[in-house]
């Protein structure tokens, strides 16, 4: 496939934004993984109807 | 005297699941509360907790945005206790964040901050999961979803997306994986080298990975693809995409791919690919005896046995002599106990390919679902949504697995209790300790316990520490679980 772009994440340093459990975090930067922890809540009130459809809006 | 219930709302208060299980914990150990939950208040966490009494009513005036304390005491007064206690806990600052002044709160914002980031790890409830991959992807993010219960509609709709964009959707559910070296989510610490891994499977992922660093091999690449990826509906999409970049990549000389048997036409399109390569491939379709594979191919039914093929034939563990250590079984029945799917499925394998009768929650092809009055063995995947709604995986508290060990342990038709203990990073920092402990004194008994541990040198809890552990308590340890469940053969055997 011309455009997988899978080669460059195999081949350039890791870099992760991290959203959910924190620990997950944690762990990639006691491995000196430069991670960025999302303060994550859930979105639209929680509801995941409006969640989604707000996600395929690109907001 | 009849129970109290307590119940709290916590508007817009959100903690990760795994924090507030562990603080859950705390509250339900609390003198005098029979049982306590903190939850986000989603449909189904709302039923769980109403079904386990913890609830008033199952609606509890809450949103899925809210946070709910529910707590089930022998008085008032000690509800009352515990309530102020679990709001001590939750109002307590995070330690976490230590040295950080901000944090962004969406991941447009991460974006921004950090603009070479390449890859998402999304691990939020499922029902907001697909909604966080999909912003990503708009972001240019590879995303790896340790999420479940993630629809296979939103799975296929992301990984269509994610083609187009030249992206990988490594998920749902997908649990392991190592990229460049990191272990990310459950996974281990492994030296590099020139294996790459494919898996649908975490633990599978991490039983070759680590059997690969025994017998002296590297790992190049471990992409996880999610249980559902060679699906008919999912069609292999990242599968075939994770292909091409093992194929593509030089550090990368032979391919290892698990999954349990994928559907034919998928199969068909994943092996036509293989055959298209230069390089070598082992195929280890899990609960599958054979499979029809170009000639540079070769089928393992086994983890251990694939890990051997991708070592080039070396024999691992050609030492250790299963009738050497056995002992005989005091009954003829094993009941084995797994944290790990797919360590799991691949003692089905062995014991039906030994002859054996098996039942189990998660049957391979060729044995049964489980029933009351078989005689048959009993293998346990402990982490199948049954035994983990509302509570964690058996690999980050093994704690689940306490009941049904001591179930076993006292069944006098028992004479095999088998268990895993899987470490590394997002594992329990001591799952051996807390086996023997969980064990306590019924280890002086006539029933056998049998272990392997998934796992390397490497790892925070570190292997040899584990098996010291295991050993020291009178746990007869196997260097890998395909060897535990030889082990537990050969026990049989000399019982008779």
């Amino acid at each position: 496939m011309d455009n997988n772009k899978t080669a460059d994440l195999i081949s350039k340093p890791l870099n992760v934004v991290n959203i959910g459990l924190e620990g997950f975090a944690n762990e990639l930067k006691q491995q000196d993984v430069s991670t960025i922890h999302v303060d994550w809540s859930p979105p639209a009130g929680g509801d995941p109807k409006i969640a989604d459809l707000l996600s395929k809006l690109g907001t | 005297m009849s129970s109290v219930i307590i119940n709290e709302v916590r508007p817009g208060f959100y903690l990760d699941s795994v924090a507030l299980m562990r603080y859950s914990k705390s509250i339900a150990g609390l003198d005098g509360v029979e049982e306590a939950a903190m939850m986000m208040a989603s449909p189904s966490n709302r039923q769980i907790m109403f079904d386990a009494g913890l609830l008033n009513d199952v609606s509890a005036g809450a949103e899925g945005g809210d946070l709910i304390i529910g707590i089930r005491a022998c008085d008032a007064n000690t509800a009352e206790a515990a309530r102020a206690e679990a709001n001590l806990i939750l109002d307590q600052p995070t330690t976490s964040g230590q040295g950080e002044t901000w944090r962004p709160k969406s991941i447009r914002a991460a974006v921004k901050a950090s603009p070479d980031a390449n890859l998402a790890l999304i691990s939020v409830a499922g029902d907001f999961a697909a909604a966080e991959a999909r912003k990503s992807l708009r972001r240019g993010l590879h995303v790896m979803m340790f999420s479940d219960n993630v629809s296979i509609a939103d799975e296929l709709s992301l990984k269509q997306e994610a083609r187009e964009l030249g992206l990988l959707v490594m998920g749902p559910d997908c649990g392991t994986a190592i990229i460049n070296g990191t272990p990310l989510a459950f996974a281990n610490v492994v030296p590099k080298g020139g294996i790459g891994v494919i898996g649908a499977s975490g633990t599978g992922t991490q039983e070759i990975t680590c059997l690969i660093a025994q017998g002296g091999g590297g790992i190049s690449q471990a992409l996880g693809v999610g249980g559902r990826d060679l699906k008919d509906e999912i069609g292999g999409i990242t599968t075939l995409m994770a292909l091409d970049a093992l194929d593509a990549d030089p550090d990368t000389r032979h391919i290892v791919l698990i999954s349990k048997p994928p559907a034919k036409a998928v199969a068909d399109k994943v092996v036509a690919r293989i055959g298209a390569s230069k390089k070598t491939f082992t195929v280890c379709f899990i609960g599958a005896t054979d499979w029809d594979l170009p000639a540079n191919a070769r089928f393992a039914s086994s983890l251990k046995t694939a890990s051997e093929h991708a070592l080039g034939g070396k024999a691992l563990f050609a030492n250790f002599n299963a009738n050497a250590i056995a002992k005989p079984a005091s009954a003829a029945k094993v009941c084995g106990l797994f944290s790990g799917g797919t360590l799991c499925a691949e003692v089905q394998t062995l014991f039906i390919n030994a002859g054996l009768t098996v039942m189990s929650n998660a049957a391979i092809p060729g044995v049964d679902a489980l029933s009351e009055n078989s005689t048959a063995h009993t293998i346990i995947d402990l982490g199948s949504d049954e035994y983990t709604q509302g509570r964690p995986h058996p690999m980050i508290d093994p704690s689940v697995r306490d009941q049904a060990l001591a179930t076993a342990m006292a069944d006098p038709s028992v004479g095999i209790v088998l268990v895993d203990v899987v470490i590394g990073y997002g594992a329990h920092e001591d799952p051996a300790g807390h086996l023997v402990a969980s064990l306590g004194a019924s280890l002086s008994g006539s029933t056998l316990v049998i272990a392997s541990v998934t796992g390397t040198d490497g790892d925070p809890q570190g292997r040899l520490s584990q098996i010291s552990k295991l050993e020291t308590a009178g746990i007869l340890v196997a260097p890998s679980n395909a060897d535990a469940a030889e082990l537990a053969l050969a026990c049989l055997k000399l019982a008779g």
